[in-house]
């Protein structure tokens, strides 16, 4: 079974390009449809807990059900599965790279293909602002956000702890608005 | 001690990102570059090549600055500087999701958590917001911003390429061929002009 897991979860880190939400799907069909481990029920608890939590929804994912199937051998299991393939790949290419890093024709690539980077970048931030909840909470918090990091330099992580204790605060004040 | 470094700063970009993809991007910006280890374009470099191979953003960029900061070692400081790095980021993750399905009921219902939420989410958008400022500056301004700059080969071909690959994205087309597209462009514009 535990071997089952990593096995699976190897074939999900290998296929997956882009990570993330990328590898929702591929999930749900290994982990529901073709071995029933899980329920569609328990994958949407999974994506719940992949975004309120930190850290790579991949990792989160592969360590939350490997944790539900099996306890903590599975979750050990399907995390070091999802994460081989690309520690693997990425030390290959990292060394490939180094060889071809000099060539012209390769520089010249990668100017163009970091104009095309800085596009798909720009495309991730329209599609999480499109998700994003709306409301004077997410505006003011987004503004902060953006003008602390990108004009006076805040330290990120300060940023992040500030917008979470703001988010608290503002919403048990509103819950309880309503309670009254 | 590097490996050490490099475990503890991918620790904390492991553990204060909230969302997954890009959403590690400003983090590792400001610590790998503060750092002084990677340029910013060379992160971007990579970025393309962490879409055009499998697996999460977050474990290849840190396998990558990994293998390349250990590599002052020797090849086997490649394997060590990859290796302690994607512990460091992969650690907070797994030991967080133990505990939450540990303690999933009360976790799923917690009003705290809910209410950190609609302050994380935003927050990550004006983070990755300011990112695509400072990437922005690497495309577009490598040199430094002047009047100057904007009458350029390169910027005016760095500006149609970004121009053309976003109209792409909108469209849905595929990253990785959006990548190619780009680079056989910069190929082109690098030798005609």
């Amino acid at each position: 079974m535990i071997w089952k897991l990593f096995l699976t979860f190897l074939k999900i880190g290998a296929f997956t390009f882009g990570g993330g939400y990328a590898m929702i799907p591929l999930i749900q069909r290994e982990v529901v449809e073709q071995n029933q481990w899980l329920t569609d029920e328990d994958i949407l608890d999974i994506i719940a807990i992949a975004e309120s939590t930190p850290g790579p929804i991949a990792i989160n994912s592969a360590t939350f059900v490997g944790y539900k199937v099996a306890g903590f051998f599975g979750a050990f299991c399907c995390t070091l599965g999802v994460v081989l393939p690309s520690f693997i790949t990425i030390l290959l290419v990292s060394f490939v790279l180094e060889q071809f890093e000099a060539i012209k024709a390769v520089q010249y690539a990668f100017n163009g293909i970091r104009a095309g980077v800085l596009a798909l970048i720009l495309k991730a931030l329209i599609n999480m602002y499109k998700k994003c909840p709306k409301g004077w909470v997410s505006y003011v918090v987004m503004a902060a956000a953006f003008i602390g990091v990108a004009v006076f330099d805040v330290n990120v992580l300060l940023v992040i702890v500030g917008c979470a204790v703001f988010g608290l605060v503002t919403s048990l004040i509103a819950e309880k608005r309503c309670a009254k | 001690m590097i490996f050490l470094y490099l475990f503890l700063t991918f620790f904390k970009i492991g553990a204060f990102t909230f969302g997954g993809g890009y959403a590690m991007l400003p983090l590792i910006q400001k610590e790998v570059v503060s750092l002084g280890w990677m340029s910013n374009e060379t992160i971007l470099n990579f970025i393309a090549v962490s879409e055009s191979t499998p697996g999460p953003f977050a474990i290849n960029m840190a396998t990558y600055v990994g293998q390349a900061m250990g590599g002052q070692y020797g090849l086997w400081g490649n394997l060590l500087g990859a290796f302690c790095a994607t512990l460091g980021v992969v650690l907070p993750s797994f030991v967080i999701i133990l505990l939450v399905a540990k303690f999933f009921e009360t976790f799923k219902n917690s009003r705290i958590v809910a209410g950190c939420m609609t302050g994380l989410k935003p927050a990550v958008i004006g983070l990755i917001g300011s990112a695509v400022i400072s990437t922005g500056v690497t495309v577009f301004f490598p040199a430094g911003i002047s009047l100057a700059v904007f009458t350029t080969v390169e910027f005016l071909s760095a500006l149609v390429i970004f121009a053309l690959a976003l109209v792409l994205a909108l469209k849905k087309v595929h990253p990785i061929l959006i990548i190619v597209i780009s680079a056989i462009l910069g190929i082109t514009v690098g030798y005609l002009l």
